[in-house]
């Protein structure tokens, strides 16, 4: 808590990463971004908007459509003393490009003991909700969690999205930095208002790999990252309708995951609904209820998770809106926790 | 390799069949999205990247193809798929989302299949190459006839699909061509920007086969270079690449406010629009008649129309039905 308060300056995630990306760029003349229609357009999703006014285009490069080469690229560079930031304008672009990611960019640093260092970020959009079909509107949480080498961050807010960029620039490793179409702050992609808060003007980071309460209650733990966040946060106000205290656990981070705050709330409460936008089986839920298994927490009930059916994401809008997760699957998820108690 | 009288005529009314279509999905596109544009809104939501300019690449290369030939196009593909001629009823549905859909709506507008007449498209920048080159392989395999046509932008030239698939397509001789058409931007990057060469089609020699250079979005020219690629590779004489200079006269997608284009652009772009362009040449060439044309397009529009209506009355299928055909 500041002694003075500071004047609320309310930010979307779009903005809030382009502003702690320009501030480090201010401070350190290695990092610069890469990615297509990031110069002048400021980026599809807006989140390096000002930032080529600001830097130019030496530092801020349009790239062609060669994924494979300008994610290869950061990891050249970053190997070699620059701090590259490059985007993957959708996430479900990895395909054309993933052996840059996962064999260069994630294991470089292991293969060479640990003296070749990657540090870069990769920003890429996650989600959909807006019938942009199965080709752009996965999350693919999981994908790049499951492959050991690189951090994985995701923000639900624009406080967050500034400290988690920040901590990203920072981090002598590799970090895929995950935004939701849906928290972006783009008019035109619908916006979720609860994305959109204080952002301090000054430095900060938000570490990675920790979690956080985004509220607090006793009866059930509703765990979620990025979208998901924001169903749990609506399913636990209709939750307390029914006079259930329900507790928000924002991951923040997928790698390193924050095992310990999890175990904590459930401990507590006895019950937990892991919710994730991507798909069911082999993903996020399945890992956070292990976890919790693993230790062997008690439990008053079995473990419930709402995530995505494991189809690819139709374009319709009838069925996408129908398989999402929603406020109103994570409260029925919680009835069902209910009837196996009785 | 010069179109016949009826040949023109038939890619003229493609040309404004397609033209129609797309000024008719942009206007339902904004039902729903003012006063403020939110691509989730309204009885089209999602992407949309419209094909206005874009006609004489579709018509000109589709001219030489039948149903059982197979073409692999891109995220703008509404063009490309009635010169092919995909059932306009259905597709519509589609991109309507609704159960009569191609799909049955699981598919949407840059997820185009028709088996009947061998078309389908994809999202992803290049991937077209692959998978066109491989429909090509299996008909040689299997000793079938036909050719297999991948569309791609230029963008999608600085892919690597775009080299793997060339070279592979070279190296085993297969029938097929490889179309780009290059409109001179990749979203808001220009091509000079992207792109280390001047021409595309001079990559061709990279692999040892044909570059055709087409400078002018005209669908005659268009006609001649792709009906020559077309023979060769029915002839089994291997692929060609193809690069004609086409216009993108709309946004890279619905709700771009295309503040990158140079003062001026699209003001010349509708300038030299083909279709006005085609329609003088056929005046000039066959006497073809304001009243011919008044009916030509009448019979457009009604075709337009009624894939439109179509699409309306139809039903949006159950939301269940997300989960069936993930496997058949
Ligand atoms: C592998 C991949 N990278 C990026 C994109 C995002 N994207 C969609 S269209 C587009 C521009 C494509 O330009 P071009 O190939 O010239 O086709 P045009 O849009 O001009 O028809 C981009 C970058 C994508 N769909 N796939
Ligand atoms: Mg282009």
């Amino acid at each position: 808590m500041t002694q003075v308060k500071e004047k609320e300056r309310k930010l979307t995630i779009a903005r809030a990463m382009a502003e702690s990306i320009a501030m480090e760029m201010r401070e350190d003349e290695t990092v610069f971004v890469m990615g297509e229609d990031i110069g002048e357009l400021g980026g599809v999703f807006g989140n390096t908007r000002g930032l080529y006014t600001e830097f130019g285009a030496e530092r801020i490069k349009d790239t062609p459509i060669s994924e494979t080469a300008f994610i290869g690229a950061a990891v050249g560079a970053a190997s070699d003393g620059m701090k590259p930031v490059v985007e993957l304008m959708f996430v479900d672009f990895f395909g054309v490009c993933f052996d840059a990611i996962y064999n260069m960019m994630a294991k470089n640093t292991y293969f060479s003991g640990g003296e070749v260092n990657v540090p870069m970020v990769l920003m890429t959009s996650t989600g959909g909700g807006y019938s942009d079909g199965g080709q752009h509107s996965q999350c693919l949480h999981a994908t790049f969690a499951h492959l050991p080498g690189m951090k994985v961050v995701a923000p639900s807010n624009a406080y967050d999205a500034k400290g988690l960029m920040t901590a990203a620039i920072r981090d002598p490793n590799p970090v895929i930095f995950m935004f939701h179409k849906s928290l972006q702050g783009m008019g035109w992609l619908g916006t979720e208002k609860e994305a959109i808060v204080h952002v301090p003007e000054g430095t900060y980071e938000v570490p990675l790999g920790k979690a956080t309460i985004t509220r607090e209650g006793t009866d059930v733990t509703i765990v979620g990252i990025t979208s998901g966040v924001h169903h749990g946060l609506k399913a636990a106000k209709e939750l307390e309708q029914q006079g259930v205290s329900a507790e928000v656990v924002d991951l923040r981070s997928l790698v390193p995951l924050d095992r310990e705050t999890i175990l904590e709330s459930v401990k507590k409460t006895g019950r937990l609904i892991v919710v994730d936008e991507d798909y069911h089986s082999y993903g996020m839920t399945a890992e956070i209820i292990a976890s919790v298994a693993e230790v062997g927490v008690p439990m008053k009930a079995p473990p419930q998770r709402v995530a995505y059916p494991d189809i690819p994401i139709p374009f319709t809008p009838v069925m996408e809106q129908w398989a999402l997760p929603s406020a109103e699957k994570i409260v029925n998820a919680f009835s069902k926790i209910k009837e196996t108690e009785q | 390799m010069t179109p016949t009288q009826e040949q023109e005529i038939w890619m003229y009314q493609n040309m404004v069949t397609s033209r129609f279509f797309e000024e008719a999905i942009e206007k339902i596109y904004m039902e729903g999205k003012t006063p403020a544009f939110n691509m989730a809104k309204g009885p089209i939501p999602g992407e949309m990247h419209l094909s206005n300019g874009q006609e004489p690449c579709a018509v000109g290369v589709c001219a030489h193809l039948n149903k059982d030939d197979i073409v692999v196009s891109t995220h703008r593909p509404h063009h490309v798929a009635i010169a092919k001629g995909v059932d306009l009823k259905r597709m519509t549905a589609e991109i309507f989302g609704k159960k009569s859909g191609l799909s049955g709506g699981r598919g949407g507008h840059m997820h185009i299949f028709d088996p009947n007449v061998n078309f389908s498209c994809s999202g992803i920048i290049g991937e077209s190459m692959g998978v066109a080159a491989g429909a090509a392989l299996s008909r040689k395999m299997q000793g079938k006839p036909g050719v297999a046509v991948a569309y791609l932008g230029e963008g999608a030239a600085n892919q690597g699909a775009f080299h793997e698939a060339l070279n592979l397509a070279a190296v085993w001789k297969l029938p097929v061509v490889f179309v780009i058409e290059d409109n001179a931007w990749g979203i808001s990057v220009a091509k000079k920007a992207s792109t280390a060469v001047k021409h595309n089609s001079d990559r061709a020699s990279a692999y040892s086969m044909p570059g055709v250079h087409i400078p002018d979005n005209d669908p005659v020219q268009v006609f001649e270079k792709a009906g020559e690629a077309i023979e060769r590779a029915r002839n089994g004489e291997g692929p060609t690449l193809i690069e004609i200079e086409t216009s993108r006269l709309a946004g890279h997608f619905m709700g771009d406010a295309e503040a990158y284009r140079p003062a001026g652009e699209k003001e010349h772009l509708a300038e030299i629009d083909p279709i006005p362009a085609f329609k003088k040449r056929l005046s000039e060439r066959y006497q073809w008649t304001e009243r011919e044309d008044q009916a030509l397009r009448e019979q457009a529009r009604e075709t337009v129309n009624a894939a439109i209506k179509y699409a309306r009355d139809s039903d949006y299928p159950a939301p269940e039905e997300a989960l069936d055909k993930v496997f058949v």
